[in-house]
């Protein structure tokens, strides 16, 4: 039994090989920017617009309003980063009703690198926001004391935002193949439904933890100005 | 008793009291989690949006110590580094 889809590999050359991960990513990117580009050539201000605008626009819409609750003000600076990690994990869990595919999310190492992203943009976006100076005087925020404590949250943190939607994926496609061997007709197809959800539910806690974590890199500056400014 | 036969027993003993018991302690949290979030549900419907939100962070974050458990007994399962160490010495012989 495969433990991830990187055991699939469908070509190879030396050292370079094209596994069911490699294909399956670039087939979810292919598909979303080809749709998504389609889709905008003819982008319509009237009042009758095509029903796929209409697809986009809610996605977008929704996405957006959820970035501004969790308290990031300017979620249009976000979403190009937030809504593609969604859309990704989403797609990428949603294509599983189609015989054959296995989800990339179900290699540990594409969980990594969407964590790593997330990793990298966490300092970029504090660090736009308030400056480099302000931004590493949050890592000594309380005292000095909590400078080891803080860069071990910011790892550990990381590794369990690959590891949650790694386990999630895997488990999912593992529990279908192991169900397929006892009961083969109806149960696997229910628990497919049940991978559908948590699927959905994972993309939706994976974009919103990384938002979390970009707004408390954020915000930082905006508690210190105002005790400045009290005091 | 063999090396090989040790190390398939334990593996698999291990595998079944590494979810068993990892999902105990997950299991009651999130049942705790989602009662005191129905009972805040019920007294204030208006915030049921904030709630909602906050309710899915947490139950992942409490959700993924489950999952690490059910990681570790899959690679002990079917990814099993000592066994394979094991099975590439003894064919190396």
């Amino acid at each position: 039994m495969r433990l991830s889809p990187d055991s699939l590999i469908f070509w190879q050359h030396g050292l370079f090989k094209i596994n069911a991960t490699i294909a399956y990513t670039w087939l979810i990117m292919l598909l979303l920017s080809i749709t998504s580009i389609l889709i905008s050539f003819k982008l319509s201000k009237e009042i009758k617009r095509s029903r796929w605008q209409n697809l986009l626009e809610i996605i977008v819409s929704k996405i957006k309003k959820q970035i501004e609750e969790v308290g990031l003000s300017e979620p249009k600076k976000y979403i190009g980063f937030i809504g593609t990690l969604f859309l990704f994990v989403a797609a990428s869990s949603l294509f599983n009703i189609i015989p054959g595919y296995e989800p990339p999310t179900g290699s540990l190492s594409t969980t990594v690198a969407l964590a790593l992203c997330v990793f990298v943009a966490i300092p970029f976006f504090g660090i736009e926001e308030q400056g480099i100076n302000n931004y590493l005087k949050s890592y000594v925020q309380p005292t000095f004391i909590m400078l080891p404590f803080n860069i071990i949250s910011e790892i550990s943190r990381t590794l369990a935002l690959a590891v949650r939607l790694f386990g999630n994926m895997m488990s999912g496609s593992m529990i279908v193949g192991i169900l397929l061997s006892i009961t083969p007709l109806l149960f696997p197809i229910l628990m497919t439904l049940l991978g559908l959800l948590t699927g959905m539910v994972q993309a939706y806690i994976f974009s919103i933890l990384a938002a979390v974590y970009i707004a408390a890199a954020t915000r930082v500056r905006k508690s210190g100005q105002s005790k400045k400014v009290t005091s | 008793m063999e090396p090989s036969i040790i190390i398939a027993v334990a593996s698999i003993i291990v595998a079944g009291f590494s979810t068993s018991f990892g999902a105990i302690g997950p299991a009651l949290a999130e049942g705790r989690a989602v009662a005191t979030a129905l009972s805040s549900l019920a007294q204030q419907p208006d915030a049921s949006a904030t709630i909602t939100r906050t309710l899915f962070v947490g139950l992942a974050m409490i959700e993924s110590t489950a999952i690490y458990c059910l990681v570790v007994s899959m690679i002990l399962l079917f990814a099993n580094p000592f066994w394979n160490h094991f099975i590439s010495q003894s064919v190396g012989k």
